[in-house]
């Protein structure tokens, strides 16, 4: 009986913030509320229209991230070109000077994509519910809090309440198991989760993910990890926090300090699913298997190993999937069959909230240093923070990519949804380390293939998708 | 929010599996700090080809289903980004209920919180109900209270609905309105909250 068994890590979090229920709805207490700049002007014109305020300024950080420029930021908010993005880059500042709310502005070192500013301020912390208009969210969960993405209206609530009302989700438990062939990496599991169980496989739970290759991973490794959780439909993963994240969070600006680090580690020790927790799904991951993983269509759940061929329609029974996949290949400019590792590139990208953290600047310089980018690649790194860039320019990494011909941005979303100028053309390739390569995420018409910083890497050597296992050292 | 009851309305095929949000509304439409007006960019590249001009095979754009009110569409509509950007296009542009045989699940969240119905039905009655608007009569009618969509022939289908939403949406509720009926429940959770975990109070 499901009333009998222990508790899942989910089950847990959830009893721990629940305020009240009101016909049929879970009212959920919101530790950490993280802002930007697109998803929040019309939630802030919403308070102002009702006279509510903000009651916790100093539950909520924001930064601006989704349409800043990648250069040029010293120069602040006025000299970004785009009228509409200045405009609502302005906004955001008002809004959170009026508020009180914590801002790290363009150009502050601190500030960066939100999901790698909220873990490396050590705002993110485990047991914590987190939300943000923004489905990426989820990325948080690497730590062990329940986070989750939500549209506009739900800022606004998550403003004006500090709270969420919500329905609880199921549990789904995905171990991942074995130990990997070098040179593959969470980016690989996450991927190979996704085409196990398709982009609404996880619909309607919460995942967590166990198993000795996931508690392998470093902190950044997991937050790869949960942060492709939503390309697989499920709100919101989660890892148990432990040693690995414990020792991430000593000393970052925003962690508990002396006697309260003490109460709070004690506190977060307790957050683990019960031996005997029922889990309503499980689903088994074997990382020894796994070659290294790249999409060829136009969905997430696309995945081939890079010795994988794009596949032919004929091998889909269901005439939708059939239809979906003869639309993909001529978006995506293959052919049936085609080795994917023939696909030639025009644009390599590494960057976004799945892969732009230091630990993925390490491995993509690791594989690029003292060869260069394929003639006509155009190659950019785009770090997720001005700290993550300040980091790999003292380890020198700023200057391997550079030698080998990349061009070295500041810190923001950019290609990964082209709401700035970084953008492909149409028909352009890209070999992108991001998370969505739907019809035109990164530019009209533009061609995206999902896969590792390390790959992404290879790809840029190459000037087409390669395997990264002939680049490893 | 506005209250949903009932809506007869032209229904729009979209024959389409996963239809993402950066399709619904591309990136472009999101730099707005408004709510109106994101017609415009509703389904902006099938809409519209590379020089802006309209696509004539596009449903949206066939005279037929002019004014529709209502899509009918593929499996797991509006997954991807988070963006209720989607919601207030489809709604600008006057659709009101998206049929399909699922959706993702914060899209179909945003759709309750501004009044769009997501109505769920099982994969052979939405290909029944696509049939029949790909032929010469589109008009459904999607009645909330009752649960049911009637096709252009007469057919009823029916489907489920979470009960509190079904009331928030028939009465139009205002769901921060409500949650700050709990206000006290809030205050008193928080004050346990600092004893318990006394060092979030001090981050930021
Ligand atoms: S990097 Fe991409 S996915 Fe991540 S928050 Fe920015 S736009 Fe969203």
């Amino acid at each position: 009986m499901r009333g009998m068994a222990g508790k899942t890590l989910y089950d847990k979090i959830w009893d721990a913030h629940l305020v009240a229920e009101q016909d049929g709805e879970a009212i959920l207490y919101i530790d950490l509320h993280l802002i930007h700049e697109v998803t929040t002007p019309q939630a802030f014109a919403g308070l102002r229209a009702n006279r509510r305020k903000v009651r916790r300024p100093d539950r909520t950080l924001a930064v601006a991230d989704h349409n800043i420029p990648t250069e040029g930021q010293g120069l602040g908010v006025g000299a970004v070109a785009d009228e509409e993005a200045r405009l609502q880059l302005a906004s955001l500042e008002r809004n959170v000077a009026d508020n009180g709310i914590e801002f790290f502005p363009m150009g502050d070192i601190r500030n960066g994509i939100v999901h790698v500013v909220g873990p490396e301020q050590g705002r993110t912390q485990p047991g914590m519910t987190i939300v943000c208009g923004d489905s990426h969210t989820s990325t948080h969960g690497a730590f062990g809090a329940l986070a989750h993405g939500i549209g506009t209206s739900e800022v606004e609530h998550v403003l004006a309440t500090q709270t969420l009302r919500q329905k609880k989700a199921r549990n789904l438990r995905v171990m991942i198991e074995g130990t990997p062939a070098p040179g593959i990496g969470a980016k690989d599991f996450a991927l190979a989760v996704i085409g196990e169980i398709g982009t609404a496989g996880g619909t309607g739970y919460v995942i967590e993910y166990t198993g000795d290759t996931v508690r392998a991973l470093s902190m950044e490794g997991r937050m790869t990890l949960c942060n492709l959780t939503i390309e697989g439909g499920a709100r919101a993963g989660l890892v148990a926090p432990d040693e690995t994240t414990f020792d991430y969070l000593r000393g970052k600006p925003s962690a508990p300090k002396g006697g309260a680090w003490d109460i709070a580690l004690s506190s977060w020790k307790a957050l683990f699913s019960d031996p005997d927790a029922v889990f309503d799904r499980e689903v088994r991951i074997d990382a020894s298997a796994i070659a290294p993983l790249v999409t060829w269509g136009t969905s997430p759940e696309d995945v081939i190993p890079v010795t994988g061929v794009a596949p032919s329609p004929e091998a889909f029974p269901n005439p939708d999937k059939r239809a979906a996949v003869v639309r993909a290949l001529e978006y995506m400019g293959l052919e049936a069959g085609q080795p994917i590792a023939s696909a030639k590139v025009d644009v390599v990208f590494i960057g976004s909230c799945t892969n732009s953290r230091i630990e993925d600047l390490r491995t993509a310089a690791d594989i690029v240093r003292g060869r260069t980018v394929a003639p006509g690649v155009r190659a950019m790194v785009v770090p997720g923070s001005g700290l993550v860039k300040a980091q790999a320019e003292e380890e020198g990494l700023d200057e391997i990519f550079r030698a080998a011909g990349f061009d070295w941005r500041e810190p923001g979303c950019s290609m990964c949804l082209g709401m700035n100028p970084d953008r492909l053309a149409p028909g352009e390739r890209c070999a992108s380390t991001s998370n969505r390569n739907f019809e035109g995420r990164q530019g009209r018409g533009g061609r995206t293939h999902l896969m590792s910083p390390a790959m992404a890497a290879a790809a840029a050597l190459a000037g087409r998708i390669a395997d990264v296992r002939d680049y490893l050292r | 929010m506005k209250a949903f009851t009932r809506l007869d309305a032209r229904a729009a095929p979209l024959p389409m599996a996963n239809i993402d949000t950066d399709q619904i509304i591309p990136k472009q439409f999101l730099k707005t700090v408004e709510r109106e007006g994101l017609s415009r960019g509703l389904f902006y590249d099938l809409r519209f080809d590379g020089d802006g001009g309209p696509r004539p095979d596009f449903v949206l754009n066939r005279p037929e289903y002019a004014g529709a009110g209502v899509l009918v569409t593929g499996d797991n509509f509006g997954c991807g980004s988070s963006r209720e950007h989607a919601p207030w296009a489809l709604m600008d542009f006057g659709i009101t209920c998206v049929i399909a045989s699922s959706f993702a699940d914060i899209f179909d969240t945003n759709c309750f919180q501004n009044g769009l119905l997501p109505v769920v039905l099982k994969p052979e009655e939405v290909q029944a109900l696509m049939g029949e608007c790909l032929g010469g009569n589109h008009m459904v009618s999607v009645d909330l209270e009752a649960q049911t969509v009637t096709s252009p022939s007469g057919k009823v289908f029916a489907f489920e609905i979470d009960g509190s939403r079904k009331t928030k949406m028939l009465n139009g509720l205002d769901a921060i309105g409500e949650t700050l009926s709990a206000a006290a429940d809030i205050d008193a959770w928080e004050a346990g909250r600092a004893l318990t975990h006394p060092w979030l109070e001090r981050a930021g």
